[in-house]
């Protein structure tokens, strides 16, 4: 009971303040606080605070360009390297190439120096080996002519030395010899020369 | 007064400390003052006004907002335990200043039609104007600061009552209720839950005191008002 006496007690002390009627001094100091407040965000703290939002979004809006441009940046040297690239690639196909027709050039420069080498060889050896038949010819041409006319001397029993005559059938028979010889190999050198004029 | 001057001190020193040095990062404390700037800012001034308009009454707004707020606030605070908003003058103060804001808005925004459309809302038969004239006249012009002064004020010697109510009780109980000690138990958890109940009640009654001025300033501000 003397829980809610106490509430009554207290209802009715507040109630004695008139709470819905103001006074004069409640008033003005609560006008004053308004005012005080008022100027204190007005002047004060909102300014700030639309500066600071105002530099906020520009630091972002910043930022952003600033990432469009790295990435820009980056997208250009991207393409730079690529075409680089490219040029390397196309440089390297092209260089591989050039090697590889030097290589076929040189190649047939060598088979050419080659041919023309065992063409320089077999000439020699042609010429060298005509050299020597003829030195053997010509050898053979006396002593051939020696040896018949010993064999002959043998066989007739006398001597034909230094005769004349010997000496002129021997000449003569040499040059059928050798007319028999040419006539035989006649042929050949002609067709040879045939084949080197065509 | 002592008790609003301690509030109106507060505002000012935690907005200085919290604004003097903004960064465009902000630190803890900093976040924090601007979380409630942004509540009024964005969830009040812009959400219902729009930029322009918004960022015109923002001002008021805002100390209207942290004013009664903290004023509020002082009813659970430990020495002070009363809300400054509890006597009448607070309140009165501020809904005068609603009064005159939303009807300097609507003037500076129809010179001349304000009133007239206020009291005769176009498209509406001539004849209900007999009725609907005086609910206006009534509902906007007297209920209005009335209204809002009353409300904020109920709410805040309410609470202040219910928490005299618990602890006195409590006391009661404790000090001098012979045999009943255990009750007090009780009640100093009702006091308890009542005080917490009451951080609610200061943050509600402030975002809805400021959200009816703004409301009434977007209705005067309104093309067909």
């Amino acid at each position: 009971m003397s829980f809610s006496l106490a509430a009554v007690v207290l209802a009715a002390d507040e109630a004695a303040h008139n709470p819905v009627f103001p006074e004069l001094p409640d008033l003005i100091w609560g006008g004053v606080c308004f005012v005080v407040l008022l100027v204190f965000f007005w002047r004060g703290v909102l300014p700030r605070v639309k500066k600071l939002l105002d530099e906020r979004g520009e630091a972002i809006e910043g930022n952003i360009e600033k990432a469009d441009v790295a990435q820009r940046e980056a997208e250009a040297v991207l393409e730079q390297y690529t075409a680089q690239l490219a040029d390397a690639r196309v440089e390297a196909g092209t260089i591989r190439e050039q090697a590889r027709v030097d290589g076929q050039r040189i190649l047939a420069e060598l088979k050419e120096q080659a041919s023309a080498e065992a063409a320089r060889i077999a000439a020699n050896a042609q010429s060298q080996i005509e050299a020597e038949r003829q030195a053997a010819v010509v050898s053979l041409r006396s002593e051939v002519g020696t040896l018949a006319i010993d064999l002959a001397s043998g066989v007739i029993g006398e001597s034909l030395n230094d005769d004349a005559r010997s000496a002129a059938i021997v000449d003569r028979f040499l040059a059928d010899l050798e007319a028999s010889e040419t006539s035989a190999s006649g042929s050949t050198p002609s067709s040879s020369t045939g084949a080197v004029s065509s | 007064m002592l008790i609003r001057f301690i509030a109106v001190l507060a505002i000012v020193l935690i907005f200085w400390i919290g604004t003097r040095k903004m960064k465009i990062v902000p630190g803890r404390f900093q976040s924090l003052v601007e979380m409630g700037l942004d509540l009024v800012r964005v969830s009040i001034a812009e959400d219902l006004l729009g930029k322009k308009d918004g960022r015109r009454f923002l001002p008021i707004l805002t100390t209207m907002f942290f004013m009664v707020l903290f004023m509020n606030l002082t009813g659970i605070i430990p020495f002070l335990n009363i809300a400054g908003t509890s006597v009448i003058g607070v309140p009165l103060v501020l809904a005068v200043v609603s009064y005159v804001m939303f009807i300097y808005a609507g003037v500076r925004k129809h010179p001349g039609a304000f009133f007239r459309n206020s009291l005769f809302p176009p498209g509406v038969p001539k004849v209900l104007y007999i009725i609907v004239a005086p609910i206006e006249l009534v509902s906007t012009f007297i209920l209005r600061p009335i209204t809002l002064t009353l409300r904020l004020l109920m709410n805040m010697i309410v609470g202040h009552l219910l928490l005299v109510l618990f602890f006195t009780a409590t006391s009661f109980f404790l000090l001098i209720g012979n045999g009943f000690a255990l009750f007090s138990i009780g009640t100093l958890a009702f006091g308890f839950a009542f005080t917490l109940f009451e951080i609610l009640v200061a943050v509600l009654q402030a975002y809805v005191f400021t959200l009816l001025t703004t409301v009434y300033i977007q209705l005067a501000l309104a093309d067909e008002h």
